[in-house]
């Protein structure tokens, strides 16, 4: 069973010759079957927890640990972490031009499963997960994200998501930027992905309203670099009356949802 | 850092620049005024501050710019399809010389003294196969001089693939002389041994409704400089011209793209892109396109792109569109010069995709669109294994 241990993590971001520490101590151990909500305001540092964990170079980790079922994943290449069961949908995917979507997708579940997966199933498996999240097969000839609308590229990181089956799942706001019937769709297929009850989810969201959909078994309040409260689905409501001015004192930060 | 790029990205219209120079570029004076002979002592010998020598080592040239004697002769071979007709021709065949007209020393020089020409005609009115001229060099430390004209006749349809390989200094004039209606697609691969010096005049004069697809993929040589001029003769012509460029250490890929617009109705596209890697690797685009007063109802429009894979490379990226009309039906143009991007490669590996295997998947897929046009399937799988190749020296 997965474990994804990450203890008093402190990461710094580098700008301009300056250093700056954005994460200040970030405790969190997620297990297989588990769902994390994380939530917390703009800028408290949720994005670079996740880019943290999956091994963006512009984030340096300063101090503290990041262990996958007592692996060292601090000690990995980013495709490493990716193999060794790691999972980012990214709050921003990245488009590149003239890969196709069909070729990216079949490149990358060749790296993670260690062998070409056989065509003719390959095939198949790709045009059912594409259907369930309601993906038009024209999407495979098309360079990856380039174009693609905010919510289509949600999408498509929950497609891969389905057919990488990673141990870990980090999800950035895979529910910002979509509409009642995609953020259903999506979330189906995140439900889906968790149904074999061996993988672990962190949700990072902004709003209550993809909780409704997807249950959370903990709920963590993100302010300022860390982790100020957990909680179960109770304390996803509490946000939702009182948003997040007790962490931070700042009204401005204070609507949710 | 040493990446430069003279313009960014941006498009214009005739409103705001109908008649007049862009500003900012170093333009002394207009594509219009461009000197050309045939007569190699009308030139002077440039030293390498003129406009169009400024950007190439002067002292690499092994002395093309300055009268070099012929040593030897490049071999030519040419697998012709059914139908079409080669021929090895004197230097007074008066079919010679109509494409165009030396702009540069080193294409006058060329013209003087090259002693035969190759002839390929694509007869009227038949689609054929793809025909292969083969060029290889006259040796290491050899120079030669050549010339080759490619007639496609009224509407002939034909794929000519121009394959450079092989040792030595070689300069050389092409001409294309695209009939009325026909549709002529050019290839021409620079695939040179790492010695090479090449300096290439392509002239290409397009007839009423004639179509001309021309690529040029420069890979190997120490010094590589292309410049393919057309000119249309006729209404409804149409020249897309095409390029891809991969530049490793040491090596100078110069392109330099003219495109004439003197005739109402015509249309052109010029797409060139290009990859740098390693110490020392420097590329240059110039893509001069010239809408005359008579050139109403152009289309036009030209773009390049760099990729600069390492530090110590150097893309110069100079697109020159001056137009002389108002009354055109479209025109822009785009540069753009940029460090590999570390987010895609961040993405591909996010998805377990190796960090080797993601750059040659970027790289690659920055040059899809022009490969993806290369109508000969054999030429298409070729260059893709020697992008690949290029590719293995990456991050190395
Ligand atoms: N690459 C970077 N360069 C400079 N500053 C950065 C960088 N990445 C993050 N930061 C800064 O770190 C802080 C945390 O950013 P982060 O994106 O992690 O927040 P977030 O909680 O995900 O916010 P949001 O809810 O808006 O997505 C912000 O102040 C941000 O400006
Ligand atoms: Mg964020």
């Amino acid at each position: 069973m997965a474990t994804l241990e990450i203890k008093d993590l402190h990461v710094s971001v580098t700008t301009d010759e300056a250093s700056k520490e954005i994460l200040k101590g970030v405790d969190l151990t997620i297990k297989a079957g588990e769902t994390h909500a994380i939530m917390g305001p703009n800028g408290s540092g949720k994005s670079t927890l996740s880019y943290a964990v999956a091994g963006h170079p512009k984030y340096t980790v300063t101090s503290g640990s990041v262990l996958l079922d007592g692996e060292d994943v601090l000690e990995m290449s980013v495709d490493e972490r990716a193999r060794a069961g790691l999972f980012l949908a990214m709050q921003y995917p990245v488009e590149v031009p003239g890969v196709s979507m069909t070729n990216f997708l079949r490149t990358a579940a060749t790296a993670v499963r260690g062998e070409a997966p056989n065509l003719r199933h390959w095939v198949k498996e790709v045009k059912g997960a594409m259907a369930d999240l309601d993906i038009d097969p024209t999407f495979g000839e098309r360079s990856v994200n380039e174009g693609f609308s905010g919510g289509e590229k949600k999408r498509h990181e929950i497609l891969q998501l389905g057919l990488l089956k990673p141990k870990i799942a980090i999800l950035d706001e895979t529910d910002s930027g979509l509409d009642v019937d995609a953020l259903r769709v999506v979330s189906a297929g995140v439900n889906k992905f968790k149904e074999s009850g061996e993988a672990g989810v962190m949700l990072i969201t902004h709003y209550t309203r993809i909780l409704k959909y997807i249950q959370p078994d903990f709920v963590h309040v993100f302010a300022n670099g860390r982790i100020v409260e957990s909680g179960g689905r109770e304390l996803a409501d509490q946000l939702e009356e009182h948003g997040y001015v007790k962490y931070t004192g700042n009204q401005e930060a204070a609507k949710v949802g | 850092m040493a990446v430069t790029t003279q313009d960014q990205q941006h498009g214009l219209t005739a409103h705001s620049h109908g008649g007049g120079q862009e500003k900012g570029h170093r333009r002394v004076a207009s594509r219009a005024d461009h000197f050309t002979s045939f007569d190699v002592n009308a030139f002077e010998v440039p030293g390498g501050r003129e406009e169009i020598w400024r950007f190439t080592p002067m002292k690499r040239l092994a002395n093309l710019h300055n009268g070099a004697a012929a040593t030897a002769s490049v071999t030519v071979e040419v697998m012709a399809a059914d139908g079409v007709r080669v021929e090895t021709v004197a230097r007074g065949d008066e079919r010679l010389g109509v494409a165009g007209t030396p702009g540069d020393r080193i294409a006058a020089q060329a013209w003087t003294s090259f002693t035969e020409a190759t002839v390929v005609t694509l007869p009227k009115d038949t689609k054929v196969e793809p025909t292969t001229v083969t060029v290889t060099g006259a040796g290491e430390g050899q120079v030669a001089y050549g010339h080759l004209q490619i007639r496609a006749e009224q509407f002939a349809e034909a794929v000519v693939v121009l394959d450079h390989r092989g040792s030595g200094v070689y300069a050389d004039n092409v001409e294309f002389v695209v009939g009325d209606g026909a549709h002529l697609t050019v290839v021409a691969v620079q695939d040179w041994a790492d010695d090479a010096v090449h300096v290439s005049s392509h002239h290409a004069r397009l007839g009423r409704d004639a179509t001309f697809k021309h690529t040029v993929i420069t890979l190997g040589g120490d010094l590589v400089r292309l410049t393919p001029v057309v000119t249309y003769t006729g209404r409804g012509g149409d020249a897309e011209l095409l390029g891809l460029y991969f530049a490793d250490a040491g090596q100078h890929l110069e392109h330099r793209t003219f495109v004439d617009h003197a005739v109402s109705n015509c249309r052109s596209n010029v797409v060139y892109k290009g990859a740098l890697q390693g110490e020392d690797a420097h590329t240059v685009w110039i893509g001069d396109v010239l809408i005359r007063a008579a050139a109403e109802g152009t289309e036009t429009f030209e773009l390049n792109r760099n990729l600069v894979l390492t530090d110590g490379a150097r893309a110069d990226s100079v697109p020159n569109l001056e137009i002389e009309t108002g009354e055109i039906e479209g025109a822009g143009h785009a540069s753009a010069t940029g460090r590999f991007d570390d987010e895609q490669l961040f993405y591909l590996q996010a998805r377990g995709i190796p960090e080797e295997q993601a750059r040659r998947l970027v790289v690659r897929g920055f040059f899809h669109e022009i490969l993806l046009k290369i109508a000969v399937p054999e030429v298409r799988e070729r260059l893709e294994a020697a992008i690949e190749a290029e590719l293995e020296a990456v991050g190395a």
